[in-house]
């Protein structure tokens, strides 16, 4: 039996989907406000891993530098609302303009690479990542564009004229934390995302990425523009990845290069992996999953292992990153296409079948 | 002094130490097409062994030589056991699985030893002990160390009875045989996945020397130092041709100096825009140069059916 079947079980669900989702951030304050700012962060992710889902996912194309358009759209964020350079343009204005910087990036890299096979594509990639790092690592000199190692600092918040996301206020009686404010804000900028990425799978673009994914060859043969449409989804990764950063930009109030190592993609990569490469909705889950249980297991494994060894012998961010190569490892091996997919396709089936 | 002799002789030794490590990656890609990203781990895996040895056996009487022979010696093994394991255990389950399968479980693999190494040897590096007496030779106004020449004489020496053992014996035969065709080797009466574990050990083993080498030359064994030499050799086995074993060499060589004069140059040819603290950045412009100008390599052939 399926419960998704019945026309209104399924409203039912989306409702009460969306009263959790709003009612979720004054949850997680009671367990302390650094809750909400990881919630915060699983959003980001999310946002992130749905990026990296159009190249990898989609047009089956593995980018290791992803995290590299993440840092050109949190520079170019910083850049234009900070004490840096003292300009301070409103959000809605630079957002776009990061999307663009890091598309161009993408196309930069895009372009003379994508004629590569799938593997060339991926050390390339990782590659352009490191260069990308070690540009913004040494730009201070002679002519101080990123402020090298020491990063930016007093990136301004998101704020609509004098409403700021940073503050607290009490609205209708009701304590709004900057945290919350950001969920609310960034949750929305998240379901624009899944939509357009729901939206971009079934559209003939996106039944060209995964025709170019599954037979290059023969996507070509049917008169598919390969490399146009490969590097169309650089680009809108890219473009994703520009987002995320300059959302990431605003919250932190700094950013450094440190924030844009090679780990960060591989993280954003084990949470398209884990979750179900192609699967919007699994790509969801498995950014959720990854973001969570780690800090999870930072506030239980820590004071488990103080009280049982007397100190702290694992440290959390080691436990963090095994499981990142144990996510990547174990579902190659045993579950490739994911966690999610099986059920979704169960679900179509049921949908075709009325 | 003579800058640009310096740089040479500064670049050779690391180029030899970029060759031996690219030879690992590309004997992998010419049998089963993988690019194995966790090869950079072994390297470091080598280096944080032999260091734990000889670092033991520092305060002992016995002479340097012999004591990094030891660390040496406790190295190969060591990464010969983690190179065998992590093909039987990552890659051969999915040798029939679509490429991104096993690139994937190669990332996992890199990550996971790199933090294992960090459990083990902790977040801080090793230094390496000061047991070998600097010894310089001067040569036309520039200087060479002992252990520079150690290194790139240990190389020429570790190229030659590789070429010398692919090309010359019967288990040569059969790395080839299984290169060029697997399932007609294997009818040929080659044991394939022997051949593989093979070939994965001894690339394992060379990263273990090259591990050595380059810890001793820099002073320092860190858990990280794998994953930025890894790329750079690799870049180098793309340079030589992926795939081909003089190529390889040719490469790793040809890289290292073209890094070295690189970072020496990069300053008075961008009037100091620029600065060595670029070096890194050269072996990824050479890679995407080469694969964007010449896909195949300096000395490679038959990648292109191969896409």
């Amino acid at each position: 039996m399926n419960i998704f079947a019945h026309p209104r079980a399924k409203w039912v669900g989306f409702a009460l989907i969306a009263i959790a989702l709003i009612g979720l951030p004054f949850a997680l304050a009671s367990a302390g406000t650094a809750w909400v700012r990881i919630a915060n962060l699983a959003i980001l992710f999310t946002f992130l891993s749905l990026g990296l889902n159009i190249v990898v996912g989609f047009a089956g194309l593995l980018d290791l530098g992803y995290i590299a358009f993440y840092g050109v759209g949190a520079y170019v964020y910083a850049l234009l609302a900070s004490p840096h350079f003292d300009l301070h343009l409103p959000f809605w204005v630079i957002l776009p303009i990061g999307a663009l910087v890091a598309c161009l990036f993408g196309v930069l890299l895009g372009a003379p690479t994508l004629k590569l096979r799938g593997d060339y594509l991926a050390i390339v990639t990782l590659g352009f990542g490191e260069i990308v790092r070690i540009f913004l690592n040494n730009l201070s000199q002679p002519i101080n564009i990123t402020n090298g190692p020491q990063g930016i600092s007093r990136i301004d918040p998101f704020s609509f004229g004098s409403f700021s996301f940073s503050q607290n206020e009490i609205i209708l009686g009701i304590d709004f934390s900057g945290p919350i404010k950001y969920y609310y804000i960034l949750l929305v900028i998240l379901l624009l995302a899944i939509v357009v990425n729901l939206r971009l799978q079934h559209s003939r673009i996106g039944r060209a990425w995964e025709a170019i994914r599954e037979d290059e060859t023969a996507a070509r043969a049917m008169g598919i523009d390969t490399t146009r449409i490969k590097l169309l989804a650089f680009a809108m990764g890219a473009s994703f990845g520009g987002v995320a950063g300059g959302m990431f930009a605003a919250i932190q109030g700094f950013i450094s290069p440190e924030s844009f190592v090679l780990v960060e993609s591989i993280m954003v990569l084990s949470m398209v992996v884990l979750g179900g490469m192609g699967n919007v909705w699994g790509v969801v889950l498995g950014a959720v999953l990854l973001s969570f249980v780690p800090e999870l297991l930072r506030y239980t494994v820590e004071p488990l292992q103080k009280s049982l060894f007397g100190r702290s012998i694992i440290e959390p961010e080691v436990i963090r990153m095994l499981l990142f190569g144990l996510a990547l490892v174990l579902m190659m091996l045993y579950r490739p296409a994911g966690l999610l997919p099986s059920a979704i396709r169960k679900r179509e089936l049921a949908k075709t079948d009325k | 002094m003579d800058i640009f002799l310096q740089q040479i002789i500064n670049g050779l030794t690391l180029g030899s130490v970029y060759a031996i490590v690219a030879l690992g990656y590309t004997m992998v890609y010419g049998i089963i097409q993988l690019i194995n990203f966790a090869h950079g781990e072994l390297v470091m895996i080598g280096a944080m062994v032999a260091f734990t040895v000889i670092g033991a056996l520092a305060d002992t009487a016995l002479p340097p030589v012999l004591i990094v022979f030891a660390g040496i010696l406790a190295a190969v093994p060591a990464c010969m056991l983690v190179g065998y394991a992590m093909e039987r255990v990552a890659y051969r389950p999915l040798r029939g699985a679509p490429r991104l399968a096993p690139l994937i479980t190669a990332i996992g693999i890199s990550i996971i030893l790199q933090h294992l190494a960090m459990l083990i040897w902790s977040r801080n590096p090793l230094a390496f002990p000061q047991i070998i007496p600097l010894v310089r030779f001067y040569i036309g106004g520039a200087i060479i160390t002992g252990v520079q020449i150690a290194i790139i004489l240990a190389s020429v020496l570790m190229m030659g009875a590789l070429t010398l053992m692919v090309y010359r014996t019967k288990l040569g035969i059969a790395m080839r045989a299984t290169s060029q065709n697997p399932q007609v080797a294997g009818l040929m009466g080659i044991d394939i996945n022997r051949i593989i574990s093979f070939t994965f050990i001894v690339g394992a083993g060379l990263a273990a020397v090259a591990g050595v080498m380059v810890g001793t030359y820099y002073g320092i064994a860190h858990y990280s130092m794998g994953a930025l030499l890894g790329m750079k050799a690799f870049s180098a086995a793309v340079l030589g041709g992926i795939g081909n074993l003089a190529g390889a060499m040719l490469g790793g060589i040809l890289l290292g100096v073209v890094e070295a004069l690189g970072a020496g140059y990069i300053g008075d040819l961008t009037n100091n825009v620029f600065g060595s603290n670029y070096q890194d950045v050269f072996a990824f412009l050479v890679l995407i140069a080469v694969l964007v100008f010449r896909p195949s390599g300096l000395l490679g052939e038959r990648v292109g059916d191969r896409a």
